[in-house]
């Protein structure tokens, strides 16, 4: 062999602008991401064991757990908590997989998407409002049947705010159904589902069989971070149960809300270990999530090697289906009648429409809502903004180094989404009332960006690593360096994509409720703070604009994400239809 | 021009070489065929001869081209151009705006650049189609664009990936054609990788088959 012998690969011929962006990435995500968490959960526990200086409490105690305890209700509280956190997720578990099980094969995955997008976009606040006018003693269900039933007055029934929370389970599952089945059909998209449902019926199994069996078995390690986002989720939810929950006591997240705000300071402490303890609750199903897993798996086996051909599944597939269709037609009309009662004039018992239209609750943007949808706006475009930038040099890192991402990575995007906000948003609000930027415009939009960022990352990576390998390759034979292959090739190629995640990403933004609440102190009103605030008034055509234009604007970021592209490439062919991945 | 090899070989990770150690030296204007059972890493490598090789693939060895030592540097600095069997045009841009992709900086304003790629198309009986949208080219066509997008970037070498393959018989005479034509006028060395004894014996020029390593060579 000639004297020139060379080692190469990958890593040594990257360029050092590639580990540059590399470093540039990990510091932000550290320095932007994980340490804000991080920082924030410690200074929530610090407060639960009796020190938050700001306060004059300076010393270590279980003093906030005693007055915690003390708390009437809280034992109520704890049980309604993992009565609906858990509830809602195990059913939306199961609605999601049988209704994905029924569709699957005779709806493209586009198809499916596109029906469920409405639903991913609108937020919670508005999906709750809506189903509050849609369940309440005086809304349209109720009207449907006053005929029937001979009401001649609404009837003195509780269906929102009920003691056992049934209505907030409906609201929560109005979200997450939708979420787990687009989840579940990427993830299905991955496996060959035909051929081995082929195999498994040639084998004498029945198609439901076939699908508890083999499919869900596949399907699970795909979907269990998601899972784990709804369970985290539906234990700490905070602005759906305000509307749709119980009140007297409520979940354990409102009763902390309102220990966080209520005007004796002294509350501060035993609201923080609350907050530890919301933490240690979500910590705690984690943990009994991976029981049951593990349990199932065991079972699961036994059952699978009997070799049982089993009955028919398709009453149970039917079944889910039908509840499936049922709560997302809930969820819509909740939608509906947001619009409506916006433009209510009189709207007497038991019309099933408003007797006078007026579009007086719209004409005047100075009462409120003008501002709100400024704040709104502004935020979404620039917590977007941030989460885009980073995500694309993530991503670009990434190819630069010719890496696959590490398991670890992929946990820290999803760790803003697995910790409960209300857990670590107070304790970081504590750090930014040091630095002096609490209350301000910088520190809404950083809370905000912690959860836009991962959904964003989420959305883009999938159709990011299916673009065409050949591009950038070819790209680079022609003398593009890599910066000229991200801009003219990579992102112009991926401009589906990318407008799509943006559009997830405002979604998210325009959602945010807790964030914009602790870290505006109060001071920053956006669509969602009022429409909750105004969700327990009873001028509901006030609360209708609120919560139209607050669904409004994630359904005109789809919107844009889908007129865009097909504009930008209404001559190219090959980019039409959603693009690679989509 | 001569792209030299010396002693190339790669391997995946820990695995043993994909094949025994290569050396070969193309003369300008010269297309070299590689041949050899599919699977024995062909592709893998033009890959490492044009610096594209995917994450975990190692390569040791010498690639100069034209006495210049290009193994250490990234693709985008290595001036060697690649042709694939689906031709990878871009598929945001015209098919002009893909040629114009192509064309080195050395040609300056816009006017003269402008020219430069209406002259290509019009080379490669493309004249007239620089708005085209490229996923409307028929297979022939879009071989001879990439070819085009290729050559305007003055490649000194040229990597081809079964560039034919694709294409039905009728066409397939006509594209290898005109393609080896640019590259004898280029004066420039190619090496070829193919499937098609016909393409091998239409280049006139040395043939080599991959062997894995220990069974020969």
């Amino acid at each position: 062999m000639g004297a020139a012998l060379h080692a190469v690969n990958g890593i040594a011929s990257s360029t050092p602008p590639g580990r540059a962006l590399r470093l540039a990435v990990l510091l932000a995500v550290a320095g932007g991401v994980i340490l804000p968490i991080i920082a924030g959960l410690w200074e929530t526990a610090r407060a639960g064991f009796g020190i938050l200086p700001a306060i004059g409490a300076n010393h270590l105690s279980l003093e906030p757990w005693r007055m915690l305890a003390e708390l009437p209700g809280l034992g109520t509280s704890l049980k309604l908590t993992l009565l609906t956190g858990l509830g809602a997720t195990v059913l939306s578990l199961i609605l999601a997989a049988g209704t994905c099980a029924a569709v699957h094969g005779r709806m493209s995955t586009r198809t499916g998407g596109r029906m469920l997008t409405p639903f991913l976009a609108a937020p919670h606040a508005a999906v709750a409002i809506g189903l509050a006018f849609l369940l309440s003693p005086s809304g349209w269900i109720a009207r449907a049947l006053a005929p029937l039933v001979g009401w001649d007055r609404p009837p003195m029934l509780i269906t929102v705010n009920d003691p056992w929370g049934g209505a907030l389970i409906l609201g929560l599952l109005v979200k997450e159904v939708p979420f787990l089945m687009l989840v579940m059909l990427s993830a299905l998209s991955q496996i060959a589902v035909a051929r081995h449902i082929a195999v498994g019926r040639a084998l004498g199994y029945g198609r439901g069989t076939v699908w508890v069996k083999v499919i869900l078995p596949q399907v699970w390690p795909l979907v269990r971070l998601p899972v784990m986002v709804v369970l985290a989720y539906s234990l700490s939810v905070v602005d759906m149960a305000l509307i749709l929950g119980p009140s007297n006591p409520p979940t354990l997240a409102v009763m902390l809300l309102r220990l966080f705000s209520a005007p004796d300071t002294a509350m501060l402490l035993p609201a923080s270990a609350g907050a530890v303890l919301q933490g240690v609750l979500v910590a705690l199903s984690f943990g009994l999530l991976l029981l049951v897993e593990r349990g199932v798996k065991r079972v699961g086996l036994w059952w699978l090697r009997r070799g049982g051909r089993g009955l028919s599944a398709e009453p149970g597939l039917m079944l889910t289906t039908g509840v499936t269709a049922t709560v997302m037609m809930a969820g819509a009309l909740g939608m509906l009648a947001l619009v409506v009662w916006s433009l209510a004039w009189r709207w007497p018992w038991p019309g099933m429409l408003p007797e006078s239209w007026s579009p007086g609750a719209w004409m005047r943007p100075g009462a409120g809502w003008g501002w709100a949808l400024w704040h709104t706006v502004l935020l979404a475009f620039a917590t977007t903004g941030l989460a885009l930038a980073l995500a694309v040099a993530w991503l670009e890192g990434e190819d630069r180094a010719r890496m696959r991402r590490a398991r670890w990575a992929e946990a820290l995007i999803y760790l803003p989404l697995l910790v409960p906000q209300i857990a670590f948003l107070y304790g970081l609000n504590v750090l930014f009332l040091r630095i002096g930027i609490s209350g301000g415009m910088a520190a809404v939009i950083w809370a905000q960006a912690l959860f836009v960022f991962p959904y964003v990352m989420i959305a883009l990576s999938d159709p990011w690593r299916a673009l065409d390998p050949g591009l950038p390759r070819a790209a680079a034979a022609l003398g593009a360096g890599p910066w000229r292959r991200l801009w003219a090739v990579k992102l112009p190629v991926l401009l589906t994509p990318i407008l799509t995640a943006a559009a997830i990403g405002v979604a998210v933004s325009v959602a945010q409720y807790l964030p914009t609440l602790f870290m505006g102190a109060g001071r920053i009103a956006t669509l969602t703070t009022e429409a909750v605030t105004l969700s327990s008034s009873s001028d509901r055509r006030v609360t209708g604009v609120y919560a139209t234009l607050q669904a409004g604007l994630p359904f005109a970021a789809y919107a844009a994400a889908f007129l865009i592209p097909a504009l930008a490439h209404r001559n190219r062919r090959a980019l039409q239809g959603g693009g690679p991945g989509t | 021009m001569t792209l030299e090899i010396k002693g190339l070989s790669v391997r995946y990770r820990q695995e043993p070489s994909l094949f025994a150690p290569l050396d070969l030296c193309i003369e300008s204007g010269e297309v070299a065929t590689v041949m050899g059972p599919s699977g024995i890493g062909k592709s893998t490598l033009l890959d490492a001869i044009g610096g594209h090789l995917a994450a975990g693939f190692t390569m040791t060895g010498s690639v100069r081209l034209d006495g210049r030592e290009v193994t250490q540097l990234p693709p985008e600095a290595r001036r060697i151009g690649l042709m694939f069997q689906d031709a990878a045009l871009f598929p945001h841009l015209s098919v002009g705006d893909n040629l114009a992709f192509g064309l080195a900086r050395a040609i300056g304003g816009r006017a003269a650049r402008r020219a430069a790629v209406e002259a290509a198309l019009e080379q490669a009986g493309l004249g007239g189609l620089y708005e085209r949208d490229p996923a409307t080219l028929s297979g022939g066509q879009r071989a001879r664009a990439a070819l085009m997008r290729t050559l305007l970037a003055d490649p000194q070498a040229l990597l081809l990936d079964e560039p034919f393959s694709r294409l039905d018989a009728a066409r397939r005479a006509a594209v290898r054609g005109f393609t080896f034509a640019h590259i004898r006028d280029r004066a420039i060395p190619a090496l070829m990788v193919t499937h098609d004894p016909a393409d091998a014996e239409a280049t006139g020029g040395q043939v080599l088959s991959l062997v894995t390593e220990g069974a020969g060579g």
